[in-house]
């Protein structure tokens, strides 16, 4: 257990606080480097498993899958902290580190019940990056992030109990949807996952994030879930269309949402959809893909929420509407955003091109002619919010005025690595395929692949312009746009707020008695138990004695009587 | 060397004791207790390491072979308690130096010390003989040292409640006097293993159902099961702070342990369980102790009162865990006697910190302490979540093994007293936070913030907490996580414990 990479990172924040200059940017490198090689070097198999209570828990497992997801987070964990260390307040640091030690340690984990402390771990370090930004809508917006991942550990625990009763044991391997654990489990991985319907957290609480909990947060928490969702649902026909449905309704949001780390998150909803794809079709092509492609995408969206944190740290503002012409001022940081956007896009050369094609192409070979061609359309939706918006809106389009610095040193240090990382993926899969966990016979550079993509990015480029030339492109509003988050924003409150009403009537008239009935009740009950009350007072001498006696009387007739 | 650790471990520190009378000297009887500490700590890992496998220790007394001379057995049911109550002692022999010296007059220092490294011969005693009338003796020499030692508190309440602890403590000591006599008359033997060897003949004999009766009447006062409890409150608030964070740790769990050595390897499981049926009488009890004195937590107005009520609470858990007879209801009571020595420990440390700095633990002092003593709250909350059992902490880890033991026996009914157990501890540890954290500071906090600010009004006590203090404070606050995490020690060690007794006594 000592070895376990979670734990370094996890114990090595302990000391962040009391670092102080680069001293503390030395050690906050130098963990997430120091725990991917403690998990290279760890060989594969289980490690440390113990008994707890008849119950075998492995806290450590390393095997090809668990291996490439720890892999990406320490990568992430990594680009994060540089990308954090102009930072004076270390509770944001603690709080990245503390969580990606959460997601490395689920991933890593061989038995439910250290998947689920991992969870809500996560769940929990994690809101701290919302609310550390400290303003009053930053914590309701944390509330509700809170909230969701509780839920979400509440289900996953409820189904885990459900799986013990059942005589399924502890073990996390195949879970199926066999019992209704497993759909619990299901759910519990869907909302963090962002299925439809349960989605609405993601895009109402990552855009409230700090600067730097952003891009930590585009990282883990959805990945992680991605992990489990291959490790324990892999080639689940229901996920397929789940995945599809992920895959392109975000895409009509983030072509009308004016603030630009929103439509990073719904384009994460989109890129997630991909993966769920991947995993609904299984067999190694979709877990291969799917594995790959959250490698890329831990990268090229951080990449991207880095370039935007940016602008918001340079600004004050992610507004399509307040913001242009940043490329005169901050040409770095627009390069690298556009390296990251032509990766999400899938431009030959870059990384999302190695990485989506293969769930595309297990896609094409199970025969499935409608998914293939929504994910086609996805695809083109991806390249037209995500490749161009982003960075039109925010480097060229009107230029507003803006005259700020460049990003400080560390940030454009960290894009630059993700942006390398991005270029690596693309140029040269061939590492991140062997990492993978099935061996590895797909080509993604052959010329069909090349010309299909092309095609589709030229046509959808084409179509951006010919909307922006005619103006019919949704114009960049200040606008709050309606998703299901409404439902437990608004529509909820408000029933919530009428039946009050409905019950304050009754309250008045059933209530008032009854709560004055019930503390009368309770303060008799309780009586004894006061420091005056006959138990809750220190009893004279002669009555602990004359409770020893009676004790030892009833136990000494009780034995005669008996034997 | 090592064949005679069994001696030394109860050795040194019963020679400590008169050179700290003699020498009358506050930092020498402090060394001489720190060396004690130390020392068994030493013996005790020694020993648990050479018993780790299964294997039993034994050692003769000066020489005399064992059913006539006095037999040490070190075995995997008393390794745990050795570790346990060593390393609890050489932690508050850290802390004790400076809360002493606030909180006593100096020169009853030294004979305070004598007392602490009787009580822990005394303790250390009882867990590694093998003798039940030496368990008799050692258990004397700890109950007299520590009504002493509670003696010695601040206010002269402590008087009183050393006095009831002395007169109620003296008739159970009495009570189990009587029952080993008893078995003694009717086996002609006192050591236990003989006469676990000689009891099974005589199942049915009355005389020795009365020395079981008596024998357990009297251990559960020192254990205070309710309704037996009465004594602790009051002698756990009114004594010392050092003292009330090493009693508070160690007393009651050592009584513990002996009545377990008795029920399993002495009379055995199948006469005190089976035919006397306390087990469920002490299910009955544990249920009743986990609600009221729970309950009477949630009303206190000091906080070391709330400490010591929750600890009979605790001891509900415990009793209720060895009450089910089955390996894993005693492997959980191993868990939490160690997990909850530790949280309590660490607890009434806090309380000793909060107490030098000012002044007084009653909760309507203690307004608004969360801003002006941060580390101090810090520790109090983290360690009081695991008095309610939040997951990652040491308390969720035995409660966890407690509930899954009482599903597996189909308690029920126990099961749902202990989590409205857990709730009303959620109350109590919620009412210190609030108080802690949300009130306003009250004057005295304000008052102690104002001195230490300005450096020059008073002596530097007030003003900056001793570090010594604070690390012991701390040690065990980060122990009782590390448990909470990473099980691995306690569980491994309540295991072979519960193998151990199940296995020898049958």
């Amino acid at each position: 257990m000592t070895s376990n990479p979670a734990l370094l990172l996890m114990l090595g924040a302990i000391p962040v606080p009391f670092l102080r200059g680069w001293v503390r940017g030395a050690w906050l490198v130098a963990l997430p480097v120091a725990g991917l090689i403690l998990l290279w070097t760890t060989p594969e198999g289980t490690q440390a498993g113990f008994e707890l209570f008849g119950l075998a828990v492995e806290p450590l497992r390393v095997d090809a899958l668990s291996r490439v997801f720890a892999t990406a987070f320490h990568v992430a964990a990594l680009l994060t902290m540089v990308y954090a260390l102009h930072l004076r307040d270390a509770s944001q640091q603690v709080a990245i580190l503390v969580y990606a030690g959460a997601a490395i340690g689920g991933t890593l984990a061989g038995d439910l019940l250290t998947l689920f402390v991992f969870w809500e771990l996560t769940g929990l370090a994690s809101a701290f990056l919302i609310w550390t930004r400290r303003t009053e809508r930053s914590y309701r917006a944390g509330m509700r992030y809170v909230i969701a991942q509780v839920i979400s550990g509440l289900l996953m625990l409820a189904g885990i109990v459900e799986r013990l009763h059942a005589g399924a044991g502890l073990e996390f391997s195949y879970i199926g949807l066999d019992g209704p654990g497993g759909a619990l489990i299901l759910l519990a991985i869907g909302m963090k996952c962002a299925f439809p319907v349960l989605h609405a957290w993601l895009q109402d609480t990552y855009p409230e994030a700090t600067i730097v909990g952003g891009v930590a947060l585009s990282a883990f928490t959805t990945k992680f879930a991605i992990y489990t969702l291959a490790r324990g649902f892999p080639g689940t026909e229901m996920l397929i269309w789940i995945g599809v449905v992920m895959a392109c309704f975000p895409i009509f949001y983030a072509v009308i949402e004016n603030d630009l780390r929103r439509v990073l998150s719904y384009s994460m909803i989109n890129q997630l959809g991909f993966m769920v794809v991947g995993i609904g079709i299984g067999g190694s092509l979709g877990i291969n893909g799917a594995a790959a492609h959250a490698f890329a995408d831990i990268v090229f969206k951080g990449l991207l929420f880095m370039s935007m944190g940016a602008v918001l740290l340079r600004t004050g503002t992610v507004n399509g509407s307040d913001l242009g012409g940043l490329y005169k001022s901050m040409p770095q940081t627009t390069a690298l955003c556009i390296v990251g956007a032509a990766s999400i896009s899938a431009f030959p050369l870059f990384s999302g091109f190695a990485t989506k094609s293969m769930i595309m192409q297990a896609v094409a070979e199970e025969h499935r002619t409608v998914a293939w061609m929504l994910l086609l359309f996805a695809s083109a939706g991806v390249f037209h919010h995500a490749g161009i918006k982003i960075p039109y809106f925010a480097f060229f389009a009107h230029d507003r005025g803006w005259r700020v610095a460049e990003a400080p040193v560390n940030m454009r240090v960290a894009m630059a690595m993700a942006a390398i990382i991005c270029l690596a993926i693309g140029m040269g899969p061939a590492w991140l395929y062997d990492m993978l966990p099935y061996p590895v016979d797909y080509v993604p550079y052959t010329t069909p692949h090349v010309v299909n993509q092309l095609q589709l990015l030229l046509l959808a480029s084409l179509a951006f312009t010919l909307l922006i030339r005619t103006g019919l492109y949704p114009p960049e509003l200040r606008s709050v746009n309606l998703d299901f988050d409404v439902v437990y924003r608004r529509v909820l409150p408000g029933q919530w707020n009428a039946a009050l009403r409905g019950v304050t009537q009754v309250r008045t008239r059933l209530g008032v008695p009854l709560r004055q009935r019930t503390g009368r009740l309770l303060e008799v009950a309780s009586g004894p138990l006061r420091p005056r009350g006959w138990l809750g007072a220190p009893w004279p001498t002669h009555v602990m004695v004359w409770w020893v006696a009676l004790l030892l009387g009833v136990f000494l007739l009780m034995s005669m009587l008996y034997s | 060397m090592t064949a005679q650790l069994p001696a030394l471990q109860v050795i040194i520190p019963l020679l400590c004791a008169p050179f700290c009378v003699l020498l009358r000297s506050r930092t020498i009887a402090w060394l001489l207790f720190l060396a004690a500490a130390a020392g068994s700590l030493a013996c005790a890992v020694v020993l648990a390491e050479q018993v780790s496998d299964g294997e039993v220790l034994s050692y003769s007394m000066g020489g005399w072979r064992a059913p006539y001379g006095i037999e040490y057995v070190i075995s995997g049911f008393n390794t745990p308690v050795l570790l346990l109550v060593s390393t609890i002692a050489v932690i508050v022999a850290v802390y004790s130096r400076r809360s002493l010296a606030a909180e006593v007059d100096s020169k009853r220092i030294p004979l305070l010390y004598a007392c602490f490294c009787l009580n822990l011969a005394g303790l250390l005693g009882i867990v590694a003989t093998g003798d039940a009338f030496n368990a008799f003796v050692f258990l004397e020499i700890a109950s007299l040292s520590s009504y002493a030692l509670i003696a010695m508190g601040r206010r002269r309440r402590a008087l009183l409640a050393a006095f009831q602890y002395l007169v109620v403590g003296s008739i159970g000591a009495i009570f189990i006097l009587i029952g080993i006599g008893l078995a003694y008359g009717v086996t002609g033997t006192l050591n236990m293993a003989d006469l676990a060897q000689r009891l099974p003949e005589i199942y049915g004999n009355r005389a020795l159902s009365a020395s079981v009766i008596f024998v357990f009447v009297g251990l559960a006062i020192k254990m205070a099961v309710f309704p037996l409890h009465s004594w602790l409150p009051d002698a756990y608030a009114e004594a010392p702070s050092a003292v009330s964070t090493f009693l508070a740790a160690t007393s009651t769990k050592v009584a513990i342990y002996i009545f377990l050595r008795f029920a399993f390897t002495v009379f055995g499981a199948t006469l005190v369980f089976g035919t006397l049926t306390l087990d469920r009488i002490g299910l009955l009890l544990a249920c009743l102790a986990m609600v009221i004195g729970s309950g009477a937590a949630c009303f206190q107005s000091d906080l070391k009162y709330l400490l010591a009520w929750s600890s009979v609470a605790q001891i509900g858990y415990i009793v209720a865990g060895f009450s089910l007879v089955t390996a894993s209801g005693l492997e959980a009571a191993y868990l939490h006697v160690i997990n909850h020595a530790v949280i309590k420990a660490a607890l009434f440390g806090a309380a000793g910190l909060l107490l030098l700095r000012l002044g007084s633990v009653r909760l309507t002092d203690l307004a608004g302490f969360g801003r002006t003593m941060p580390w101090t709250f810090a520790a109090i909350v983290l360690a009081g979540l695991g008095l309610v059992g939040i997951p990652l902490t040491a308390g969720f880890v035995s409660k966890w093994a407690l509930a899954m033991a009482l599903i597996e026996d189909g308690q029920g009914l126990v099961l749902a007293v202990m989590l409205v157990s857990s709730l009303l501890a959620l109350v109590y540890v919620g009412r210190v936070v609030e108080i802690g954290w949300f009130r306003e500071p009250s004057p005295v906090i304000a008052a102690s913030a104002v001195t230490a600010t300005s450096a020059t009004s008073r002596s530097s006590t007030a003003e900056r907490l001793p570090r010594s203090m604070t690390v012991a404070t701390w040690t065990l606050v980060l122990l009782s996580l590390y448990f909470g995490i990473d099980a691995t020690l306690p569980a491994t060690l309540a295991e072979s414990a519960a193998t151990a007794l199940l296995g020898s006594g049958g």
